[in-house]
């Protein structure tokens, strides 16, 4: 395939070839847990033995003491914003339109974070520390996954 | 006990956004060609070649060593890859050097290469991952978060990212080889460019470059029959830690804190912004060099940004430890070179071979890569001195 179709405007320097690898998935003992939970709405995280740290998406080991981590441990919905940034560029094949926050989210009774969007509030009034709590999909649209939250909203409306 | 290790050659390209008149393997050869020119060496004196880029997913090319191992003249001898995503460049440095500080081998080409221009580096380790949400929004997306954190940790002013921006530019100017020549940058016209992820603009941020870069690692006996000045090793170090874990240090890594201070010792240093006379620090994103200033213990934690201020990092400005002399990342950004690149113009410091960028009487200068999410570092210090 020719980036340049167009023969009189000279030598093909370039071609497109894209690669596609599909994968089979063995998620382990302890991301099973977290993905069936979330599937029926409940959020499920996992504490370190050693250091009692509870990581949620669930992990098999606690990278900090480096064992197995052991107990699963029922989370609620609410949590706060640890870090942020707002987005100004698209994310290729991603309908979200920017400028949108992407934020790390410390869950109440977790001790790492990962990534979600922020809704509901103007970008600009988004703070690190704010109390946010996750707005669901429809339970229709429940699958294995994070994304069967949309994003998370400030808690209780008015913030500073 | 270590034997001794020198740089006996350097060669690098004209890095570009595209260089379409190479193939990848054009571009390793022209590389390596240029470092056996500057060791006045023939391909036959090289014992092993050692070879680093950054991942396969940038190009599509899995198992590069074993393509360019024609172009490298690697046959009948060790080859080796190396991978530490973006701090490859000072790691496989690291690697090649310590197959000479083993014994076991003479003269070691060692090479670091990406080609941009082919690749789609910006989203390749964006893409969706299973069972987690999609919003990796490029190395920027990781690294802004981090850096809103240190700002607020150390209330530095908002014009620090953008002097570092314009910093590293003018230095630019006085390197032939680097990507982006700037001659009338400014802190209006980086403010002027767009927001891509806040705190950082576009003009805040590293380009995508095509190119290579290469040294010949010799031994003390092939140090002193090279024709130019050799670069002494003194000391070589590397640390890694995950990405993700209760509690993790990820604005000030423990992983860079540990790596320098074996670094330093191995050195001899003291004091690094008092013994060392440069350094070629691994600054992708702005506001990375007050922040690495911290971390490398050239300050005390919340001080890089009055350092960067102060004009301590301009080589135009006098200031007491110039940094990045070359350009640095946010001139020019080969990938899986860029850290060889810092190892790389740290050596021509001490050789006296930094033309319009010398530091003059540089007797040790600091190499600096770091890559994945601030949790793979590599690091050497250089000297004009075997000891």
């Amino acid at each position: 395939m020719s980036s340049n179709p167009n023969e009189s405007a000279g030598p093909v320097t370039m071609m497109q070839a894209p690669l596609y690898l599909q994968y089979r998935f063995t998620a382990g003992t302890s991301s099973l847990s977290f993905l069936h939970a979330i599937k029926r709405g409940r959020l499920i995280g996992r504490r370190c033995p050693g250091c009692e740290s509870v990581y949620i998406p669930c992990r098999g080991s606690c990278a900090r003491c480096g064992v197995a981590t052991c107990d699963n441990i029922e989370l609620t919905d609410e949590g706060v914003i640890d870090k942020f940034t707002v987005v100004h560029i698209p994310i290729p094949n991603n309908p979200i339109k920017p400028p949108f926050v992407v934020a790390h989210i410390r869950l109440n009774g977790a001790d790492n974070a990962f990534h979600h969007l922020i809704g509901e509030v103007d970008n600009d009034k988004v703070k690190l520390g704010m109390k946010v709590k996750a707005v669901w999909r429809p339970e229709s649209e429940w699958d294995y996954g994070l994304d069967n939250i949309r994003y998370f909203k400030p808690l209780g409306g008015e913030h500073d | 006990m270590a034997n001794h290790a020198a740089v006996i050659g350097v060669g690098q390209v004209k890095y570009q956004t595209q260089r379409d008149d190479v193939s990848i393997a054009g571009l390793v050869r022209e590389a390596a060609q240029n470092a056996l020119d500057d060791a006045q060496l023939e391909w036959s004196d090289i014992d092993a070649v050692v070879i680093g880029k950054a991942p396969d997913m940038f190009e599509g090319h899995m198992m590069p060593e074993l393509y360019l191992a024609d172009a490298l003249c690697a046959t009948n001898k060790p080859i080796l890859r190396v991978h530490t995503a973006g701090s490859v460049g000072g790691s496989t440095a690291i690697v090649a050097a310590s197959h000479v500080q083993s014994g076991v081998f003479e003269r070691v080409l060692t090479v670091a290469y990406e080609k941009q221009s082919e690749s789609n580096a910006m989203w390749a380790l964006s893409s969706k991952q299973p069972f987690a949400t999609h919003l990796n929004a490029g190395a920027g997306g990781f690294f802004a978060p981090l850096i809103r954190e240190y700002i607020q940790r150390s209330n530095a002013p908002a014009e620090v990212g953008m002097q570092v921006a314009v910093k590293d530019r003018l230095h630019a100017l006085r390197n032939p080889l680097a990507h982006l020549h700037m001659p009338d940058i400014d802190l209006a016209t980086v403010e002027a460019s767009p927001m891509l992820w806040e705190p950082l603009r576009f003009l805040e941020s590293c380009p995508s470059s095509d190119g290579a870069c290469a040294m010949i690692i010799g031994s003390e006996r092939a140090a002193a029959a090279s024709p130019k000045k050799p670069a002494w090793i003194r000391g070589t170090a590397m640390r890694s830690e995950p990405t993700n874990f209760a509690g993790r240090e990820q604005v000030n890594p423990q992983a860079g804190i540990d790596c320098a201070k074996d670094v330093y010792r191995q050195a001899g240093i003291q004091n690094p912004r008092k013994d060392l006379d440069t350094a070629e620090i691994y600054v992708p994103f702005s506001w990375y060099e007050p922040m690495w200033l911290e971390n490398l213990g050239f300050c005390d934690i919340g001080e890089g940004w009055k350092l960067t201020l102060e004009g301590a990092t301009s080589l135009p400005e006098g200031g007491d430890i110039p940094w990045n002399c070359s350009g640095g990342v946010l001139s020019t950004n080969p990938i899986g070179a860029s850290g060889m690149i810092r190892f790389a113009e740290a050596a021509q410091q001490v050789r006296g071979l930094a033309g319009d960028y010398q530091v003059e009487g540089t007797q040790l200068a600091l190499g600096h890569a770091y890559g994945g999410g601030a949790q793979f570092f590599s690091m050497w210090v250089v000297g004009a001195e075997k000891q």
